[in-house]
């Protein structure tokens, strides 16, 4: 009788997301009136016991085997099915990422079990023998689903950025559990990996200046990125630009593409929608420069310039210099 | 070569969704429809390999009889063969949905062979369920990899890339293979006359969908809480530089 949470590591450094999870776990368990219990995969994780106790964990279950020795997520999903199985937890929770829901659905396919992946609440009257209802989000979030996770064990991720981690201490203990993995799931583990250059990129700068439709070629990016290097930025792009081929994907603001959460973000000849905004939305503020002051985005956003691109955004810049020189 | 492409297709929204009277759907009365996006690029790859290696690319999808359009769509882009899976409704949960695709997968398998690769997308632009594609990858007892930003085969291998907070990260597996796959990983081509003309008379298989209700089961669909905004209008064209700037000031992200 536990509420599991599954933490996401890469190679033993935990993942903020995991943070959140060990919180919602906790929170969980305490409604249930049950125990909070952890799993980390592989030895390298070993030592982030400590920061589970932080958050309240009771038992940390330790799953070995030598060959976890880095991601793969179907030795991952594997081993979180034996885990549970030997275990039997209520529910079992990760993180709404990449990795938490590829693990997540591999656990629930190798247990035929159902899973709810990016839910943002649960049914604050869930004691734990009944169905769980959730919500979850659809449509990267514009869209909520109400469903019901009806079986014995509920497996969930939980929506990015939803719960506030806080800790709570409390002493664990810990339980090695030695997994059986055959070739059929050590197959897919990382054999190589190229490291990212550390710098600002597209998820992390506190000033996105992103542009749409409206900006008309790849050329006419230029004064965009202008503006973007004096407000120490970087540039972003809508699905219609990189479905033109006027910028790459990696730049591109979406549902399909980088979620972004910037102190400000410029949105240039971007109409706004849906597959956008959800990218979008999480922005502290929101400036949106447009010719139609009818427009998805003018609408949603915090402030607003009615005007062309083209002539608004150089002018921001050369009113940046201005007073730079002074 | 032979590849199967699994395709949903889904609503191509606009600027806001609206939901059904009965809350169980998206009410698709004034959109369009497509193929969901990052399926739309697994497409884009099988046809690139077997433009480089030769062979078929299968596009298969579980869906209403109307889908039978993104099917067309698909091979107006490349696919040479069509599958399609009719239901009645607009969306099975995934449980069902993955045991009916194993199903006519391993159907098609006995009368064709082996696909050497069957591509999914990461996951369905609607209902982002991140989980069709490993469930039947499991029924198949095939290797699979989700988050695909590269795919290549050679020699039976196939390379998986994908991105993470780290980097760049390389999964290998054999073929037979599974690989989830993500936009980005290439930039879809439109259709060419060609494949307009091919699109009109390829063959439409039609299987049947055979699955069990799953666990999760949808009550309502609803809309989240609308932000509330009242916009700011800071000025008309290039004359509102200046208010733009002191605004920047003000929020401190320029100095």
């Amino acid at each position: 009788m536990t509420v599991l949470a599954v933490v996401e590591h890469d190679r033993g450094e935990i993942t903020t997301a995991s943070l959140g999870v060990l919180t919602a776990a906790r929170n969980l368990a305490k409604q249930m009136n049950t125990k909070f219990e952890a799993l980390t995969i592989g030895t390298n994780a070993d030592a982030l016991s400590t920061t589970i106790s932080k958050f309240g964990a009771a038992t940390v279950h330790q799953a070995h085997n030598s060959a976890l020795v880095d991601f793969g997520p179907e030795a991952w999903g594997e081993s979180i099915a034996q885990v549970v199985r030997k275990v039997s937890p209520q529910v079992v929770i990760s993180t709404g990422t990449e990795r938490g829901h590829e693990i997540i659905a591999q656990a629930a396919a190798r247990l035929d079990l159902p899973a709810a992946m990016n839910c943002l609440e649960f049914d604050k009257d869930f004691t734990g023998a009944e169905a769980l209802k959730v919500v979850r989000a659809r449509w990267g979030g514009s869209l909520l689903e109400e469903s019901v996770l009806d079986a014995p064990i509920k497996l969930v991720t939980l929506a990015n950025h939803i719960v506030e981690p806080s800790e709570e201490p409390a002493a664990s203990t810990v339980s090695v559990i030695e997994v059986e993995l055959d070739e059929s799931v050590t197959q897919s583990f990382v054999q190589d990996r190229v490291e990212r250059v550390a710098g600002v990129t597209l998820a992390t700068s506190p000033v996105v200046v992103s542009g749409g439709r409206g900006v008309g070629s790849a050329e006419a990016f230029a004064p965009l990125e202008e503006l973007a290097g004096l407000l120490n930025g970087v540039v972003g792009c809508s699905r219609a630009v990189t479905n033109n081929g006027w910028r790459n994907h990696t730049d591109q603001v979406g549902q399909t593409g980088t979620r972004i959460a910037p102190d400000i973000y410029i949105a240039c000849g971007i109409s706004g929608a849906i597959q956008h905004w959800v990218g979008a939305m999480a922005s502290k503020n929101i400036l949106a420069i447009n010719t139609d002051a009818q427009a998805n985005i003018v609408t949603k956003a915090g402030y607003a310039v009615i005007g062309d691109l083209h002539a608004v955004v150089p002018a921001i810049s050369a009113e940046i210099r201005k007073r730079q020189s002074k | 070569m032979n590849i199967l492409v699994c395709v949903k297709r889904v609503p191509a929204p606009g600027a806001r969704i609206n939901i059904t009277a009965d809350g169980q759907q998206v009410d698709t009365a004034f959109l369009g429809f497509t193929v969901s996006p990052h399926e739309e690029c697994a497409v884009e790859q099988a046809v690139q390999l077997i433009e480089k290696h030769g062979g078929d690319v299968t596009v298969l999808t579980l869906g209403p009889a109307e889908a039978e359009e993104q099917l067309r769509t698909a091979v107006s882009t490349g696919a040479t063969k069509a599958v399609l899976v009719p239901i009645d409704t607009t969306d099975w949960d995934p449980q069902k949905t993955a045991q009916a695709l194993a199903k006519v997968i391993a159907e098609l398998e006995t009368a064709n062979g082996k696909y050497d690769l069957i591509l999914f997308g990461n996951e369905s632009a609607d209902s982002c369920g991140y989980q069709v594609g490993i469930r039947v990858a499991l029924k198949l007892s095939r290797p699979i990899v989700n988050g695909a930003k590269g795919l290549e085969v050679d020699n039976g291998v196939a390379t998986v890339r994908r991105e993470s907070d780290a980097g760049v990260e390389v999964y290998k597996l054999t073929t037979p293979a599974c690989v989830g796959v993500k936009e980005g990983i290439n930039l879809p081509r439109y259709p060419t006359m060609k494949g307009r003309l091919a699109s009109k008379k390829v063959a439409m298989t039609q299987s049947e969908a055979i699955g069990d209700v799953g666990g999760l089961k949808l009550i309502t669909l609803r809309r989240p809480p609308e932000r509330a905004s009242n916009t700011k209008i800071l000025g008309n064209g290039p004359e509102a530089a200046s208010a733009v700037v002191d605004l920047l000031e003000e929020l401190g992200v320029f100095k």
